[in-house]
């Protein structure tokens, strides 16, 4: 989807027919689509079965925030609600590569860089 | 007298139109696009399903739970929060972004080359702080190789003169060019760390366009196979600017959706966008009806995800700056609920 006027267009698509990016499991079922080429019904399910949870919980923000927190899989800092002492950024993604199983290009180039796997 | 109820033309502004009109705009929208890409027109179930979302008056409109699909947010890294990298952090945090892309400006690989060095270093940086799946995108852009702005002659300037070989020989010529920018920038980026990249509004200057794209493509995935590549057409036909191109021996122009996807899953591709341009003189309805019948044939046989583009103008979103929600909710729904999509 294209991106211009951000409530018009993004806002307005998260709403209407979104799963929610990084609220719920929408960016962990997009990096299974983007890295796997898998169709939407596959991807959800691998997802759901890599977390354990149900598919309705994929898309309910009160359901993954618990799940990303104890995963590991970074959450969204919400004014008083900072997650500094939890995983963030490319910290979650080595956990996000861990429990989905697939490679990610930046924990990867990180690792080799940072000489982890020296 | 039926009742008139506010809906919206394709240019964004408000109409008036009653359940039987919106019906017969749906019908109407839906027999030309199945005309013109021969396609089936879209069932009674269909119809139905949308004259119930456009003709209802609420002000807003959504997927049923557990329907939800990933929005893939094409070009949301520009500058509007201040810098491009700060930019993914609000789509990511604030409009619940499934996948963000970081592009620049001049939306082009051949522009984008004349300044890698600064772009792949704000993809090293946005990595470092972007959870979701972070693409790199730019259009394909053949146009930007003919004269004055390229190295080869230029084929609009042939055509006209009836020197259709020259033509087609520069459009060959330029797409060499092309795929070489594309994979040299891919390289790049995802030496960065890029999860993947994205070819928009692929076709744009023809099949000549298309061609480069996926020879780029498929270069790409033979070096790094576990690359995102998301190629997002620029209009529902390929037009045959060239005229007799062909890729794994199908002939590129005048492909819709359906064979558009085939070639794209073929050269290598993880995510297909189809485009279906918007008429603004037409309801919202009719481009949404017929947006659904030129695409319909390519979700049922899809073997990678369909994310079709919903922009500005493009799969039934008004062509305006400021797109009404009223209108975009029901788009996204509507193309949503009738093709299956695996997201947008």
């Amino acid at each position: 989807m294209g991106i211009g006027d951000p409530l018009g267009m993004a806002s307005t698509h998260a709403l209407a027919s979104g799963m929610g990016g990084m609220r719920t499991a929408g960016d962990l079922v997009a990096r299974m689509q983007i890295t796997r080429g898998m169709r939407l019904t596959q991807a959800k399910e691998y997802v759901a079965g890599k977390l354990g949870c149900s598919l309705r919980d994929l898309a309910d923000p009160v359901a993954m925030h618990d799940i990303r927190g104890e995963l590991g899989l970074g959450r969204i800092p919400v004014q008083d609600l900072t997650y500094a002492d939890e995983p963030g950024g490319l910290e979650a993604k080595f956990h996000i590569a861990d429990v989905l199983g697939v490679p990610i290009n930046s924990v990867q180039r990180f690792r080799r860089r940072a000489g982890i796997d020296a | 007298m039926e009742r008139r109820i506010a809906t919206r033309l394709g240019d964004g502004s408000f109409i008036e139109l009653t359940r039987s009109e919106i019906e017969a705009d749906l019908v109407a929208g839906s027999e030309l696009g199945a005309k013109r890409s021969k396609a089936p027109v879209l069932g009674d179930d269909d119809i139905g399903h949308l004259l119930d979302i456009f003709a209802s008056e609420a002000k807003f409109s959504a997927v049923d739970l557990g329907h939800e699909v990933v929005l893939s947010f094409d070009g949301c890294g520009n500058a509007d929060a201040g810098t491009p990298v700060s930019d993914l952090i609000v789509y990511q945090n604030h409009h619940g972004a499934d996948s963000v892309e970081l592009w620049h400006h001049d939306y082009s690989y051949k522009a984008v080359k004349t300044v890698l060095s600064f772009e792949t270093q704000a993809m090293k940086d946005a990595q470092m702080m972007v959870v979701a799946p972070l693409n790199y995108g730019a259009m394909p852009d053949l146009g930007r190789y003919s004269m004055p702005d390229g190295p080869v002659p230029n084929w609009s300037e042939l055509l006209p003169l009836g020197r259709i070989d020259e033509a087609r020989a520069s459009q060959v010529e330029a797409g060499l060019h092309a795929t070489h920018d594309m994979v040299h920038v891919a390289g790049a980026m995802l030496e960065a760390g890029a999860d993947g990249l994205d070819f928009d509004t692929s076709g744009a200057a023809g099949d000549g366009d298309l061609l480069a794209t996926l020879n780029a493509v498929r270069q790409i995935r033979a070096a790094w196979p576990d690359a995102g590549i998301e190629v997002g057409m620029a209009g529902e036909c390929v037009l045959g600017m060239h005229g007799e191109l062909e890729f794994e021996g199908r002939r590129l122009a005048g492909m819709w959706p359906k064979d558009q996807l085939a070639a794209a899953t073929a050269a290598g591709a993880t995510i297909f966008g189809p485009a279906v341009n918007v008429n603004t003189t037409r309801s919202v309805a009719w481009n949404v009806a017929r947006a659904c019948t030129v695409v319909k044939p390519c979700t049922e046989v899809a073997t990678i995800p369909i994310h079709m583009n919903a922009g500005m103008g493009v799969g039934g979103v008004p062509m305006s700056a400021y797109p009404p929600t009223d209108a975009t909710a029901r788009v996204s729904r509507a193309l949503v609920d009738i093709l299956k999509l695996d997201g947008l």
